[in-house]
């Protein structure tokens, strides 16, 4: 979106229209009130001194006689004229002081920076009085009051955004083209600052036309016989009990005209902050209580997926036509698998394919606005869209672990890491505080944490990545857990690191029979721990197959696709590796067909129209593809690809 | 087709106690027309040094030579980079043309025409259409953005092109279209090329040589086949263990290595150990063999030779088990 | 202008952490600068002794701390110093006023040491100040150390009550807020908080004072107008002063509440199935506390200052009345004076939210960097 379309779509909401509506009046009284009402609000009328408000003086008179509510219309003009000039000050001087450090250089930068963070430790109020001492009172001192008190926050405020964009990488790129700084700051790094500073140069003007009445109110500012709101005010308090209208009525006008240059910004900052896009929802789907599955009322739109396994006895986990869905768009579209005790499957697909939200939604961890649906959602045998809450809380929090991918994040950062495991303990096991930190340590010597007694005590941020993860799996063993579910466990870490805990899981599962379900986007990660490999594009399984098949048996397109695209330490270095076309399906369109046909080599009419259900080979696999096992054509080789 | 030396580098962040040796003395040679793949995890300083060879970042020591002259400062800019983050790498408020327009030289393609035939050319270069010049990176893919920071590095006539983990933030599917083109520029350009990236596999496909580092320092340098075929480091082995294997087939994590070194920490860079870097997890160190106390105490320099490993027990490092 | 950067503050805040999220989504990438490479292990185990005193963080923290709170001490001071020579013309002229005669002025000014060479009145100025001597009021003639020793009570009162007040009612509701709303629930509520939390906010203190005083001392009669006398002369000025400070905190807390529940290990606390009391208080309120200081924590030194409005409304005997009084009256000796008290009075709030943010967070930048 184009910022100017941002900008008008500010002036759609309801908001940001009355903010616009409000101060588009406050400046057309700025200009017009005092052409028209001049002569009426300087008219002394000795008859009538210190009247309360009428039919004649809305708002009373002052000890001329003359009437305030003109005064206060006319002072529109001094008010804003003075609130303007004091920020068009202050920004200039904090624009300045804040692009500084990027035009000096580091050393010198530092200096100014460092004497910013000074002046902002004291408050505008303070800087201004102090300011207004040097000045002398009155509307001459009170503008540069107020502008240099202004400076420094958005001084401040400028470095850091400034900081922000410089610091990327496209602001690198051009230092190393040869962009000389001036240039850079003109170029890249204002244009991108820019919107968030004029919104905080809207809220400012609002700032200080607050402080400029305050200073008036104080006696400091706008001096007799010229009058601004902050001026009438103070006249008018001495009044209150008189005529609180004297008060009253420039005390409104300050408070419309401040809020309607602070709605403005507001409304801008929603409209040009960040879209808390709904991808981000969709794909950290984590937020608040679970909702509870509600099983589908009518017969399924899509085709289902049916676990095919379904009858066997030690079935530990059953999923039947799972789906979640984000308001209108469902990333999951009817997922179906099983899975026996101590077996190992892997999910594999690519960012956005439902891999991660299926996992979540398994483990009941979905979130509103998220719901999930699903014909058959069973774990150890109990049907987990009917168990009541307590149960299914206690069921799922002894024997079903969680690891996510990122252990850098995943700990609370302010809670020692033994204190994060014992919690477990005295949630679901009733145990006391000592025992459960001692099992806590015994869980982390489980996981091969060296010194696990002194580790506990420690805080997540004291520990390496590896260690964490380990320290996360140590967490789903304190109960007994009969299914783990691994979310990109290893992404965020180094190979080596990464072998030792997939080896661990490895271990973990051997030593208990525990079942693994692990989501990764490495073909090569789920080989080493899976036995079975479950392949997701487009929120639904395409392929179903037994790890040793995945090399040479694999059968759908998109799976042979995805082996090829990656080298591995044998690909061939001659040969040009796998271009999968186009772009990844966008789950909020899916296509009405097989959803990988506008990329796949092999598609035809009856892709695009009908999407293949999965349907089992009867050697243990299962695979949705019109044409599966037809080798394709020699387009992938080819360098064309997503570009065009 | 120049040559790029990193001779003795060493790049320091910060002082005092948080001081922290990024690279530490290292010597490293991009041969003309050659890729150099550099590899080693996440602190090893791999990105540092390209930050220090394009100048983002000081060099505390040490001297970074293009056909043994000192880079110029100002003018034409002889290195050119491309970085990890596509959706960072690019000004969102400038189309991707002036973007690449930014990084021609001036008088290499004098006047308005000629930028916009340079871009034109640049953008088919790296399988755009050169209609697409006018559009923001937001209308792009994160390949498609990838691609335009490739043109954008070339635009700059360059003599060397450094890519930083210039696929590790794509999606799988797209890896491989990055990949290809890098190969078939090299091919095409002669370009001499420093790749830098975690994966050994990605390495292996696009590189001539092989560097892998490790908190700092170049543990091993030669070329390409002979790292794979025959690694000569302990840390070279680990990664290759760790690397995807074709067939992987069903659990089989539990490797030989010896669970001192399986689970031993990974280093601290802001507090390195002393002589050579590795011993603290090495299977060939003094964890394993207590009377090897040489690796606590002396840094390992790798010899002169084209395949070069700086460890002490080169030979017998071979075989854990022995010695 | 207090306003406006706080509320500058809070919108920026709002909008840098949702970027950071929003940029961070799923990218398979590698944290590859060393800097923020594997934590700090070895530290944490160094052996005791005189070696271990630099190695405290807590010790590093508390001199580096200090160290920032000397060089601010020394701004406001150097800064109070040069306001009065900054202002144009003689001040003791102006004070005393056009008609005072030559002598006396020079008289004034000999006793104020304002002949003598800048740096010679630097030097003095300071050893007074060691010495607690603020000078003399050049109207009332009275030590100003008097003078603010009878004055400062009645602000310290009033600011120290207000921050308590901001603080106990903002915590509460920016957690139920952000607990109610989460997620895109109940907009009405949400709408309702934000819009009213905007209002209070852009109102100035002394306008909710006037509004205060109108409401409940004009038409219900219900409090005394102004003046410090009895409990119930309290209320009115400090409403009048927290309102404002409480309603921004009370939307940073809920700001900072929903991006701590849309944080990881929240969701990691819920995959442990703890009840949902637990995963707010125990999880949720210390995470977002932390990061509400953080944003918030200058606002609370702004009370500070607030004080002088709500002092002027409610012609409460602090040291806001005295302060505009003597800028009124260029009596500039006390003007100097006051504002080093106030000056003092933010620097140790700043201090105090540091230290609680040092206590609170424990991988705290505050006490490493």
């Amino acid at each position: 979106m184009t910022s100017r379309a941002r900008w008008a779509g500010v002036l759609r909401t309801p908001v940001g229209a009355a903010a616009a509506v409000l101060l588009g009046g406050v400046m057309l009284l700025a200009v017009l009130a005092p052409l028209l009402w001049g002569g009426r609000a300087d008219e002394v009328d000795t008859a009538h001194i210190l009247a309360p408000a009428s039919a004649e003086h809305w708002a009373g008179t002052d000890n001329l006689g003359r009437d305030i509510f003109f005064r206060v219309l006319v002072a529109t003009r001094t008010s804003v004229q003075l609130a303007l000039l004091a920020t068009a000050l202050g920004v200039a001087v904090g624009l300045l002081l804040g692009t500084l450090p990027l035009l000096l250089g580091p050393r010198l930068g530092r200096l100014v920076t460092a004497a910013v963070n000074i002046a902002v430790a004291f408050p505008g109020l303070l800087l201004a009085l102090s300011f207004a001492v040097i000045f002398g009172a009155g509307a001459s001192g009170a503008v540069p009051a107020i502008g240099l008190a202004i400076a420094p926050a958005f001084a401040r405020l400028t470095q850091t955004l400034a900081a922000t964009v410089a610091g990327r990488d496209f602001v690198a790129a051009a230092r190393i083209a040869g962009v000389g700084r001036v240039r850079v700051l003109l170029r890249h790094v204002l244009p991108n600052i820019a919107e968030p500073l004029l919104v905080n140069a809207t809220m400012a003007a609002g700032g200080s036309l607050l402080a400029f009445a305050g200073l008036s109110f104080l006696g400091l500012g706008v001096q007799a016989p010229d009058f601004d709101w902050g001026r009438l005010l103070g006249e008018g308090l001495n009044g209150i009990y008189l005529n609180p209208a004297a008060a009253l009525v420039p005390g409104v006008a300050v408070v419309l005209a401040g809020l309607a240059f602070n709605l403005v910004g507001e409304a801008a900052a929603k409209a040009v902050g960040p879209r808390t896009a709904t991808a981000t929802v969709r794909n950290r789907a984590t937020d608040s209580a679970p909702p509870t599955p509600t099983p589908p009322a009518a017969a399924p739109v899509w085709l289902q997926q049916t676990g095919q396994q379904a009858a066997q006895a030690d079935a530990l986990l059953v999923v039947e036509d799972l789906k979640v869905s984000f308001g209108t768009v469902t990333p999951v579209r009817g997922v179906g698998f099983t899975l026996r005790r101590g077996e190992a499957v892997g999910i594999v697909g690519e960012s956005g394919s439902g891999k991660s939200l299926t996992a979540l939604a398994v483990a009941q961890l979905i979130e509103q606005p998220g719901r999930v649906e699903a014909r058959r959602l069973e774990f150890g045998g109990d049907d987990l869209l009917r168990t009541p809450p307590r149960a299914r809380r206690r069921l799922l929090g002894t024997s079903l672990a969680m690891v996510f991918q990122d252990p850098m994040t995943s700990f609370n950062p302010v809670q020692r890491v033994g204190r994060q495991l014992a919690e477990v303990a005295e949630q679901h096991l009733g145990h006391r505080r000592g025992p459960a930190l001692a099992r806590a340590v015994d869980r982390l010597r489980a996981v091969r944490i060296p010194g696990a007694a002194r580790r506990a005590r420690q805080f997540p941020h004291e520990f390496s990545g590896g260690m964490r993860q380990r320290a996360m799996i140590g967490m789903g063993l304190m109960g007994e857990p009969e299914l783990i579910i691994a979310d990109e466990p290893t992404t965020a870490l180094d190979v080596t690191v990464q072998r030792q805990v997939l080896a661990l899981l490895a271990d973990v599962r051997a030593a208990d029979d525990v079942a693994v379900l692990l989501i990764s986007h490495d073909l090569g990660v789920v080989e080493q721990v899976c036995d079975r490999v479950l392949v997701m594009y487009a929120g639904r399984i395409v392929e179903d197959l037994p790890v040793e098949r995945l090399r040479d048996g694999a059968r759908h397109p998109y799976t042979r696709a995805l082996l090829g695209a990656v080298p591995d330490l044998s690909t061939d270095r001659d040969q040009p590796l796998v271009v999968i076309p186009g772009r990844p399906a966008d789950p909020a369109a899916p296509p009405p067909g097989c959803a990988f046909a506008p990329r796949c080599p092999l598609a035809d009419d009856h892709c695009a129209r009908v999407d293949p259900a999965l349907i089992e080979d009867g050697s243990g696999g299962r695979v949705a593809c019109w044409h599966a096992d037809r080798p394709e054509p020699a387009l992938y080789a080819a360098t064309e690809g997503e570009g065009r | 087709m120049s040559e790029l030396t990193f001779e003795d580098v060493t790049v320091r962040y910060g002082s005092g106690r948080r001081a922290l040796t990024a690279v530490d003395g290292v010597h490293l040679t991009v041969p003309s027309g050659a890729v150099v793949g550099l590899v080693g995890e996440s602190g090893s300083g791999k990105s540092t040094l390209a930050r220090a060879a394009v100048g983002l970042t000081p060099v505390a020591a040490g001297r970074i030579l293009l056909d043994g002259r000192p880079l110029p400062r100002g003018g034409r800019r002889p290195l050119q980079m491309v970085f990890q983050d596509p959706y960072s790498s690019l000004d969102p408020r400038m189309t991707i043309g002036s973007s690449i327009a930014e990084a021609i030289p001036r008088g290499a393609a004098p006047g308005a025409a000629g930028r916009r035939d340079e871009v034109a050319r640049l953008l088919e270069l790296v399988d755009l259409p050169a209609d697409r010049a006018g559009c923001h990176p937001a209308e792009l893919s994160g390949g498609q953005r990838q691609r335009v920071a490739l043109a954008r590095a070339l635009a700059g006539r360059p003599d060397v092109v450094i890519a930083d983990e210039i696929t590790s933030a794509l999606d799988v599917s797209i890896q491989g279209t990055v990949l290809n083109l890098v190969r078939d520029l090299h091919r095409d350009l002669r370009l001499s090329m420093l790749f830098i990236t975690h994966d050994l596999a990605v390495v292996r496909y696009v590189s001539d040589y092989i560097a892998v580092m490790y908190l700092g320092r170049i543990v091993e340098y030669g070329p390409a086949e002979s790292v794979l075929a025959d690694p000569r480091h302990p840390y070279t082995r680990e990664l290759l263990a760790a690397a995807r294997r074709p067939g992987g087939g069903g659990p089989q994590v539990a490797d030989t290595v010896p669970a001192q070194v399986a689970d031993a920490e990974p280093a601290d860079p802001h507090h390195p150990p002393t002589g050579c870097r590795f011993h603290p997890r090495c299977p060939a160190g003094p964890l394993v063999h207590p009377d090897r106390t040489v690796c606590r105490d002396t840094a390992p320099t790798g010899d002169g030779r084209p395949h070069r490993a700086a460890c002490h027990f080169v030979n017998s490092a071979a075989d854990p088990a022995a010695a | 202008m207090v306003r406006a950067d706080r509320v500058d503050r809070v919108a920026l805040c709002g909008r840098t952490k949702t970027g950071c999220r929003a940029g961070g989504q799923d990218l398979i990438t590698e944290p590859d600068d060393v800097t923020e490479a594997m934590p700090v292990t070895s530290t944490t185990t160094s052996a005791p002794g005189f070696a271990s005193v630099l190695g405290n963080p807590w010790a590093r923290f508390a001199a580096r701390r200090l160290g920032r709170l000397l060089v601010s001490v020394w701004v406001l001071v150097t800064g109070a110093f040069l306001m009065i020579h900054l202002i144009p013309g003689d001040p003791v002229r102006a004070a005393l006023g056009n008609t005072a005669p030559v002598e006396l002025v020079e008289a004034r000014r000999e006793a104020l040491g304002l002949n003598d060479p800048l740096w010679q009145q630097y030097a003095d100025y300071l050893r007074h100040l060691v010495g607690g001597d603020f000078g003399t009021s050049m109207l009332s003639g009275m030590p100003v150390s008097q003078v603010i020793g009878d004055r400062l009570p009645a602000t310290a009162e009033l600011a120290v009550l207000a921050f308590a007040l901001a603080v106990l009612v903002s915590i509460p509701l920016g957690l139920a807020m952000a607990v109610l709303t989460r997620g895109g629930r109940r907009r009405p509520v949400e709408l309702a908080f934000t819009s009213g939390s905007v209002l209070l906010a852009v109102v100035p203190e002394f306008l909710v004072a006037v509004g205060l005083v109108y409401v409940f001392s004009v038409e219900l009669g219900w409090a005394p107008v102004a003046m410090r006398q009895g409990a119930a002369s309290y209320v009115l000025p400090v409403l009048a002063l927290a309102v404002g400070p409480a309603s921004i905190l009370a939307r940073i807390v809920r700001v900072e509440t929903l991006a701590v529940l849309q944080a990881e290990y929240i969701r990691t606390a819920r995959a442990k199935r703890l009840p949902d009391r637990r995963v707010y208080l125990r999880h949720a309120l210390p995470n977002a506390l932390t990061a509400t200081i953080t944003v918030g924590g200058l606002l609370l030194g702004g009370m500070v200052a607030g004080t002088v409005l709500a002092e002027n409304v409610f012609a409460w005997p602090g040291l806001g009345s005295t302060i505009v009084g003597s800028i009124l009256a260029k009596d500039y000796p006390v003007v100097q004076g006051v504002v080093l008290v106030y000056g003092l009075g933010v620097l140790l709030v700043n201090l105090v939210v540091d230290v609680a943010l040092a206590l609170l967070d424990p991988r705290s930048t505050i006490r490493e960097s």
